[in-house]
């Protein structure tokens, strides 16, 4: 069996394991670390239930291996608020009735938060193409794209506030 | 679906990946964005003695341009393909497929090269390839030889690499003047594979055509270039007529399987309207 040390920084803390080759970074995340929030839907790269951030970028974590993370940054839905305080896309679901069921909506975030990071703008056609990876079958994705919507314009008002003071 | 058991290597150099490669030649994949090898090893479909992973070779991922053509790196994600101002201002072709591979998450990991070297005829770039004429770059322990892309897909899933190759680099010629190029898509969802989709690159001359390459994607079991389509409109002024040739010939020379997407006829037909749609945006490009 081929066993390997590995060290992943997972929302800003570095675990370090042995780990099988063949353990999928979901795998890693959920057994390893119990860290649930991360969810399994499809299991075949359709869902994007798993989706987290690798090194910044969003990735289906059932389809990465925990090996092939070794070394790099691991953000999961846990690490999206900061002291207790939610981050504006979580804020942005709990306003705009952004879930129903919940299960596919840490994906939803993590694909949002890195949809975010590179166009803090997004047009809803952006927004839309920009979860395409993501499915929901409660909302009819509208509530979804309002609650993105949401923490655009929430973080892009935190940032103008940061600016003027 | 927990994958096999399989050896694990992650070097960090090419030249340590060529040799991992040589010592476990027969057993060993190389391991690049994975997302399309991880879940065929899912499903057990593939099971490899040994990975060699190279998502630590740094060195294969970038896209610029170079003594007359653009070079793709191996490792270069999809994504990186569509924010590329260099792909996005001449390569109207490769911009159009980086928009409709798979899905926007997928893209972030999957690799350009992975998606050749997988040689799935459902994959968009052995189409955008074919018609860009593009040469694969390929290193082994012996050193660095390139393929012609007409030479590279062999059969179904299988090309031109040796077992102890790694392709590292794709090359697609710089469009000559008054060239245009259009990949188009049908898909049942975003993520599926293509019902059918036809990638065209063309040069015009005045209103003539003067050259004019196609491929198709998922209507044969080994990536194709609809030849009879080509012909169609070289030498010819692109009219109505001339198009609708075109697109009758891709129709027919196109050997589609039936499954859940489609029955054959439809898929002749989709792939004959898809032609016509991609002749057309091609056209409208020529820069």
């Amino acid at each position: 069996m081929s066993k390997h040390q590995v060290t992943i920084t997972v929302n800003g803390q570095a675990y370090t394991r042995e780990i099988e080759s063949r353990l999928l970074l979901v795998h890693f995340i959920r057994e390893e670390l119990s860290l649930t929030g991360t969810h399994i839907g499809c299991d075949t790269t359709s869902c994007g239930a798993c989706t987290v951030l690798l090194d910044g970028a969003a990735v289906k974590s059932c389809t990465v291996f925990a090996v092939t993370a070794n070394g790099k940054q691991v953000e999961t839905i846990e690490g999206v608020a900061q002291n207790g305080q939610m981050h504006p896309l979580q804020e942005g679901f709990w306003e705009k009735h952004g879930l129903q069921c919940g299960y596919c909506t840490p994906g939803m975030i993590m694909s949002a938060k890195h949809l975010l990071s590179k166009n803090p703008n997004p047009t809803e056609a952006e927004i839309r193409q920009g979860i395409s990876g993501n499915l929901c079958r409660c909302t009819g994705y509208n509530k979804i794209v309002e609650a993105v919507q949401y923490a655009a314009e929430k973080l892009n008002a935190d940032a103008r506030e940061e600016i003027a003071s | 679906m927990i994958p096999g058991e399989f050896n694990y290597f992650a070097p960090t150099t090419l030249q340590e990946a060529v040799s991992l490669l040589t010592q476990h030649a027969g057993g060993a994949k190389i391991l690049a964005g994975g997302q399309s090898l991880i879940p065929a090893m899912r499903f057990r479909l593939a099971a490899p003695e040994t990975l060699i992973d190279i998502n630590n070779l740094t060195e294969l991922q970038y896209i610029r341009e170079a003594n007359g053509h653009l070079a793709i790196g191996a490792m270069t994600r999809e994504a990186s393909l569509r924010d590329s101002d260099l792909v996005h201002g001449r390569y109207h072709l490769l911009a159009d497929a980086a928009r409709v591979i798979a899905d926007p998450i997928v893209r972030n990991m999957a690799t350009v090269g992975g998606n050749l070297a997988h040689s799935d005829p459902a994959n968009d770039h052995p189409a955008v390839m074919l018609a860009y004429n593009a040469q694969v770059v390929a290193v082994g322990p012996s050193g660095m030889r390139t393929i012609a892309i007409d030479d590279f897909f062999v059969d179904l899933f299988q090309n031109a690499l040796h077992e102890d190759e790694i392709l590292t680099e794709i090359r697609i010629p710089k469009p000559a003047a008054n060239s245009g190029g259009a990949y188009v898509k049908m898909e049942r969802k975003v993520g599926d594979y293509a019902i059918s989709a036809v990638a065209v690159q063309l040069t015009l001359n005045g209103n003539t055509c003067s050259a004019a390459r196609i491929g198709l994607t998922n209507v044969s079991a080994v990536p194709m270039r609809a030849r009879n389509a080509e012909q169609a409109l070289i030498g010819k002024q692109l009219t109505d007529d001339v198009i609708e040739a075109a697109g009758m010939a891709a129709g027919s020379e196109c050997d589609p399987s039936p499954d859940l997407r489609g029955s054959v006829d439809y898929k002749r037909d989709i792939t004959r309207v898809l032609t016509k749609r991609a002749v057309r945006a091609a056209i409208e490009r020529v820069q």
